[in-house]
């Protein structure tokens, strides 16, 4: 694994004891527990909805626990705010940042807290000290730029310094990279070992078992609330993390026969398209998918995956090109004709293309057939139909709270909301189906269904396009990866033969070497 | 508990709160103004409920307060703001108008013929401004407003015309034919006691009613509520959003055009020139806020508007000023705007109760 340990043992930092904490009826955080020392790296894991934000919440002073104790450095602590939690050194990185976008990033680093000078914020040597700390853990920032210009990485950078800026001994992280790109996640996992080392505790919260097993001294496992265990991660392997996250054995290794693939479904000839910027993204992109066969787009964002797929689902018009399926001309179509001509798609944001949130599930599952039968008789809404179909279908893909047909869409968690819509999208059966980051932000649990629905598609000889940044998910569902470069397809592998150091080196614009 | 949750979770509790501290404020001004808040109020009560025609006069002035209502609530329920019922009235005013009076013709063609005129004039104003949105991308609220000084204007210079102008003097319209006109029977009318008693809220609540179902139970009323809620999502679904955003402005305007007719044919009789906007579409602003966007709801709160309208009138007869109504009007949608924050402090009192 290669990191150094800085977990000084004999020094707790915090410890949780049997914290109970319940909304009305319902319990989130059955008697949990959690002991953090000096220098550690403590992952929580669990599923979503386990528990473990409301856990933080505890920690960070934003909720009261119903009961239970908290020791910092060994004293009892009650915090009636988080204020409280910031004084006693308790700073947390919330999922969603918090930033103010037209302030800088030194602004938003001191506010509330601003070094002054008589009436006037003293802003030379607020930025002194930011800089300060920003180079003595390593973290690259802009002082003086705005929020809205900076990367999502160094948005995280900045909410980190914040929380050091306020003096934070343990710094909560919580999903810390469910919006990074891989190389700012290792980035991010360079900034971990740096505050160790300088003898602060992190509370990692994730479902990711590979950033765990790579950052990580313990881990604490909740499942529906209750405490599970405290294991050592250097004695457990990934396997282990996740049956006990679920609670059953997960199969990570997804079950597929061998591919056959048959005729050409999806061919692409020589697409050109320009981006917002009006800058040239897709530079003469041809791609062909078979029936029968999953085909992975591999390549880091932004070498113009999102615009292609924005122009097969019929969103963008490309300035030149080709796409046919199965012979029908689907060139710069509407996203009915599209969808007519036999294409569905997983897109990659739920809530902005997916879902309409507001309108209940069962009314989202019938979203492209809502004007035919049996769902609609003479332009009126079938509404027992309706609901037979969502009722099936929640079954069918264990669409979680049962019984919530009529509840609207936003209700359910980000889990449930992607299977709403791969429910609709594998129902609607297509030749071609589009999958854009299918997996994202789900837990493990969810992530092999989605797979085993993706694989099971395939197995009844549809045409699968898979469109990803997650290396490991391209590489263990692929029948066949090609990766894009630049606005062009500049490698072809196999699925079986890939090899992850070859496809990054092809993604970065290397030539494959045979 | 969980009844108690339910009373704080409802949108009407909170719709009655805003209302009573809206009249509780309004009770302030009116103390701080040297007038006794006792006499005003007993005497708004009293010219809405003492007499059963006060109440026939109530429905009266709620009837084309429904309409521009139910006009607003749909824009809202369809994702665009139709700040433009005002326009729209006035232009189905004037259309129901002139037919009114330019045209004879037998009762049951009449009628119909005037309130489509109405409907459809409505409909055209609201498109314009769709078709400046949909086709040039210009904001909606923009050139609602402008499009109703336009509308003011239009109507001023078409009251003046020859053709329709009153003949003996005065600033309006002559009358229109008997045969446009809705009014009751004039048995019915003698035995309510009111010489203007008319079909406009009968239409009102039928309208109300047909927008429900359009928009609960149609594929239609679908349609239009994925684009107004997420655009994105239903183009991707393959749902035409500029056409769906069209339907859903023609619709409201039609409906702001029809209040226009149902004052004209139901209770004036002739169109006057404005000194200033007339305020029925802004009203209906008011009326759906308070109706939470339902078109049942709206109704009610119509009724409701009409009844602090017609009430408000009379208010001078106490020497208290009749803007009172305004400045209680102002508060109940303050309130309700800022709803949320009640809402979560009777959360915060009902769990401590429930501790």
């Amino acid at each position: 694994m290669g990191r150094v340990s800085h977990m000084d043992e004999n020094k707790v930092v915090i410890c949780m004891k049997n914290i109970v904490k319940k909304f009305g009826d319902f319990t989130a955080n059955d008697h949990i527990n959690l002991t953090v020392h000096k220098g550690e790296v403590h992952a929580i894991l669990g599923e979503n909805g386990a528990g473990k934000s409301t856990m933080m919440n505890v920690l960070c002073g934003l909720y009261k626990p119903t009961s239970g104790q908290i020791f910092v450095n060994g004293r009892e602590v009650q915090f009636s705010s988080p204020k409280d939690a910031i004084d006693i050194g308790i700073g947390m990185v919330h999922q969603h940042f918090m930033l103010i976008q037209p302030f800088t990033v030194t602004e938003n680093i001191v506010l509330g807290m601003e070094p002054v000078r008589g009436i006037k914020v003293d802003r030379d040597s607020a930025r002194k000290k930011v800089m300060e700390l920003s180079e003595r853990y390593d973290m690259k920032i802009d002082p003086d730029a705005r929020i809205e210009d900076i990367s999502v990485g160094m948005q995280q950078r900045v909410e980190i310094l914040k929380v050091l800026y306020r003096g934070a001994d343990t710094v909560i992280l919580d999903e810390p990279t469910a919006s990074l790109t891989p190389q700012e996640i290792e980035g991010l996992m360079k900034i971990i070992e740096n505050l160790t080392e300088d003898g602060k505790s992190i509370i990692l919260i994730t479902h990711k078992l590979k950033e765990i097993t790579a950052s990580s001294d313990n881990c604490t496992i909740i499942r529906q609330g209750k405490y599970i265990d405290t294991v050592k991660v250097a004695e457990v392997n990934e396997n282990e993390l996740a049956a006990m996250m679920v609670g059953r054995d997960v199969n990570f290794k997804v079950e597929k026969k061998e591919a056959d693939p048959g005729e050409v479904v999806l061919d692409v000839r020589n697409i050109h398209a320009r981006d917002y910027r009006n800058v040239e993204i897709l530079k003469g992109l041809s791609l062909n998918v078979r029936e029968g066969e999953i085909v992975g787009l591999a390549g880091v964002d932004g070498n113009g995956q999102t615009e292609l797929v924005e122009i097969l689902t019929g969103l963008r018009k490309a300035e030149s090109g080709e796409a046919t399926l199965l012979g029908k001309d689907v060139f710069n179509k509407s996203p009915k004709e599209i969808f007519e001509s036999g294409i569905s798609s997983i897109p990659a944001d739920r809530q902005k293309h997916g879902l309409v949130l507001e309108f209940s599930v069962e009314d989202n599952m019938i979203l492209q057939h809502f004007d035919e039968p049996p769902y609609a008789s003479k332009k009126f809404l079938n509404r027992k139909a309706i609901r037979e179909h969502a009722s099936k279908l929640m079954d069918q893909y264990d669409i979680r709270p049962r019984g919530s047909e009529g509840n609207p869409a936003g209700t359910l968690s980000g889990g449930n909301q992607q299977k709403v819509i791969i429910s609709r999208e594998v129902t609607n059966d297509k030749e071609l189906l589009i999958a854009v980051n299918p997996t994202r932000g789900l837990d493990v649990g969810a992530i092999e269904f989605v797979h085993k629905y993706l694989v099971e598609q395939r197995n009844k000889n549809r045409a699968v396009l898979l469109v990803s940044f997650e290396l490991d998910e391209i590489m263990s569902l692929s029948d066949r990866i090609e990766v894009i470069f630049d606005g062009r397809i500049t490698g072809s592998v196999s699925g079986k033969k890939a090899d992850e150091k070859e496809l990054g080196f092809m993604m970065a614009g290397g030539k494959k070497h045979e | 508990m969980s009844r108690k949750k339910s009373v704080f979770e409802s949108n009407a509790f909170y719709t009655v709160l805003a209302i009573a501290a809206g009249f509780v404020i309004g009770a302030v001004f009116l103390q701080v103004a040297g007038i006794s808040p006792v006499i005003a109020y007993g005497k708004l009560l009293n010219s809405v409920f003492s007499k059963p025609k006060y109440l026939v006069w109530t429905l009266i002035y709620a009837s084309p307060l429904i309409f521009t209502g139910l006009s607003v609530a749909f824009s809202f329920r369809t994702g665009v703001f139709n700040i433009g019922a005002e326009g729209q009235y006035v232009v189905g005013a004037l259309a129901a108008c002139s037919i009114g009076i330019l045209l004879k013709l037998p009762v049951w063609i009449h009628i119909p013929l005037c309130i489509l005129a109405a409907a459809a004039a409505g409909a055209v104003w609201s498109l314009l401004v769709g078709l400046l949105k949909v086709k040039r991308g210009i904001h909606e609220v923009l050139s609602f407003i402008m499009f109703n000084w336009i509308a003011f204007y239009l109507s001023n210079y078409v009251v003046n015309l020859k053709a329709i102008h009153s003949e003996n003097g005065g600033e309006a319209t002559r009358d229109i034919q008997e045969t446009a006109r809705i009014l009751f029977p004039e048995s019915l009318r003698d035995l309510l006691g009111c010489s203007s008693a008319n079909w406009g809220f009968i239409l009102a609540v039928l309208a109300a009613v047909l927008i429900w179902i359009v928009i609960e139970k149609t594929t239609l009323g679908y349609k239009l509520k994925a684009v107004g809620f997420n655009s994105n999502a239903a183009l991707y679904a393959g749902i035409n959003s500029e056409h769906s955003i069209l339907t859903a402005l023609g619709i409201s305007g039609a409906l702001a055009g029809l209040g226009g007719a149902v004052q004209i044919l139901g209770m004036s009789g002739r169109l006057s020139q404005f000194a200033g906007q007339e305020g029925f579409g802004f009203e209906g602003i008011t009326v759906a806020l308070i109706g939470a966007s339902s078109p049942i709801g709206c109704i009610f709160s119509g009724i409701f508007y009409g009844a602090m309208k017609y009430g408000g009138s009379k208010l001078s007869i106490v020497k208290a000023p009749s803007e009172v109504v305004d400045i209680i009007m102002g508060c109940v949608i303050l309130f309700i705007a800022i709803s949320g924050i009640f809402r979560g402090l009777f959360r915060k009192l009902v769990k401590k109760g429930g501790k």
